[in-house]
């Protein structure tokens, strides 16, 4: 899956800068730009977790650093952003199939999140699987309804759900004790927090809308996290029981 | 985090201390200079790494270089910048009230540490400010390197306080760079996972708006 580059560049000096802006999105890619800190470390683990050739880094997984009890709160922590990206994927699978967003423009960016979002879910599974653990099944959803109410729900909807992922990343930085894990989480949660900016623009919260600034920037100059009970309650009407 | 887990945190520490944390230090420790010396750099690293908190010092002051510049930037270009329509004019303005709060927050927390703020450098914008268009893009530039300059630096941050206030600033730099780049009619999410930048990389595309 690719995405494409930026071509004309966001940055205005080097090519230091520019090597920043190429970054295409693909899987490889982000082991090897995962360069801050804990890069090695990082690569090594999600290399494992994808089944990379590279067996030589393979057996360094996310368990050589963190105990057994630190494992098992990682993987409740991947698993719970699993089932969150499984739920944001679908949602905008069953958006486009329905053909329901008729705007072009729009329907590229959703398009692209979904592919972010589906990027997240293989990610987030192979992490999990790293970790000694299960990957959480996908869960029945229902996004029918949101669906049948056309595009302006559509989009309010998908902002919402943007900003309850990005929330719930945040909610859980904290708590990672792997800071492979952690790493790879920050880098989804500032996406999931772009998708929620240009969603609350499009939907009229952004700044250009009659929502004013506060829905771009709901929190003013400080996020605020969301506890995983109040994300799982804010997400239940999507999930069939 | 770590240090609440002595096992999991020894451990972590050799990863952690022996490659990433410990060159992360160096550096902030040498762009330091002034203020440490280089002769002094081995034993200063020695005592951050040896205390919690003084890391996250180092951490706190490189973001907030970072949060200066993009304060002073958006100061300027609300002030100078033509050809912006009323809503890039609002946005050029709340992006620099959250960059103020944002460098307010991290003194604070500098000094909640013990630590001393970096001062603020003075910057540079060359021609930036000319037009729209260059503003945009520079404005794209600065924002999407914060991004990944925090993504990069947080997994050295000790306590998690800190992680905490990191995390819920970097958000708000994410959904900056995300309405910046709608402004410039640019993809707000170019990538599935954003990117973790070095220090050194950042400081690299910084360094021409800083004079001094």
């Amino acid at each position: 899956m690719s995405t494409p580059s930026d071509p004309e560049g966001i940055f205005v000096t080097d090519s230091a800068l520019r090597e920043l802006a190429d970054d295409p999105s693909s899987r490889k890619r982000f082991f090897k730009m995962l360069g801050g800190a804990g890069a090695v470390s990082a690569a090594t683990v999600l290399l494992a977790a994808c089944g990379d050739d590279n067996k030589d880094s393979g057996s360094a997984a996310a368990g050589t650093n963190t105990s057994d009890g630190d494992n098992a709160s990682d993987l409740k922590i991947v698993n719970y952003a699993l089932t969150l990206e499984y739920l944001e994927a679908e949602f905008y699978k069953e958006v486009l199939d329905s053909g329901a967003i008729k705007d072009p423009k729009i329907g590229d960016l959703a398009k692209r999140i979904h592919e972010h979002e589906q990027e997240h879910v293989d990610t987030l599974k192979a992490t999990a699987t790293s970790l000694g653990g299960k990957p959480a099944a996908k869960p029945k959803t229902k996004f029918q309804d949101v669906i049948d109410k056309g595009p302006k729900h559509i989009l309010e909807t998908a902002a919402t759900v943007e900003n309850l992922g990005a929330a719930a990343y945040l909610g859980q930085a904290g708590n990672i004790k792997s800071k492979d894990i952690l790493a790879a989480a920050l880098s989804i949660h500032s996406v999931e927090a772009r998708h929620a900016a240009a969603l609350n623009e499009l939907v009229g919260r952004g700044f250009g809308g009659k929502g004013g600034l506060e829905g771009s920037l709901p929190d003013g100059p400080f996020a605020k996290p969301m506890d995983m009970a109040a994300v799982l309650k804010a997400v239940k009407p999507f999930i069939a029981s | 985090m770590a240090s609440s887990q002595p096992v999991a945190g020894e451990l972590a520490a050799i990863k952690v201390h022996g490659t990433t944390r410990e060159a992360f230090l160096l550096r902030a420790t040498l762009a330091a200079g002034a203020t440490y010396g280089a002769l002094s750099a081995t034993p200063y690293i020695a005592r951050a790494l040896a205390q919690d908190g003084g890391g996250d010092v180092d951490i706190v002051n490189y973001a907030l270089t970072l949060e200066y510049l993009e304060a002073t930037f958006y100061t300027m270009a609300v002030k100078q910048v033509s050809g912006l329509s009323v809503d890039e004019k609002k946005l050029a303005r709340r992006l620099r009230d959250d960059e103020d709060a944002h460098v307010d927050a991290l003194i604070a927390t500098v000094k909640s540490l013990g630590g001393k703020p970096a001062a603020k450098p003075t910057f540079d914008f060359g021609k930036a400010f000319g037009d729209r268009a260059t503003f945009l893009k520079t404005a794209n530039t600065l924002e999407d390197t914060g991004v990944s300059a925090y993504n990069g630096a947080a997994t050295s941050i000790q306590s998690v306080d800190v992680l905490a206030a990191a995390g819920g600033i970097v958000q708000i730099e994410a959904r900056h760079a995300a309405l910046i780049r709608l402004a410039r009619d640019k993809t707000p999410a170019p990538m599935a996972f954003d990117k973790a930048s070095e220090m050194e990389t950042v400081l690299a595309a910084v360094k021409p708006f800083i004079k001094g």
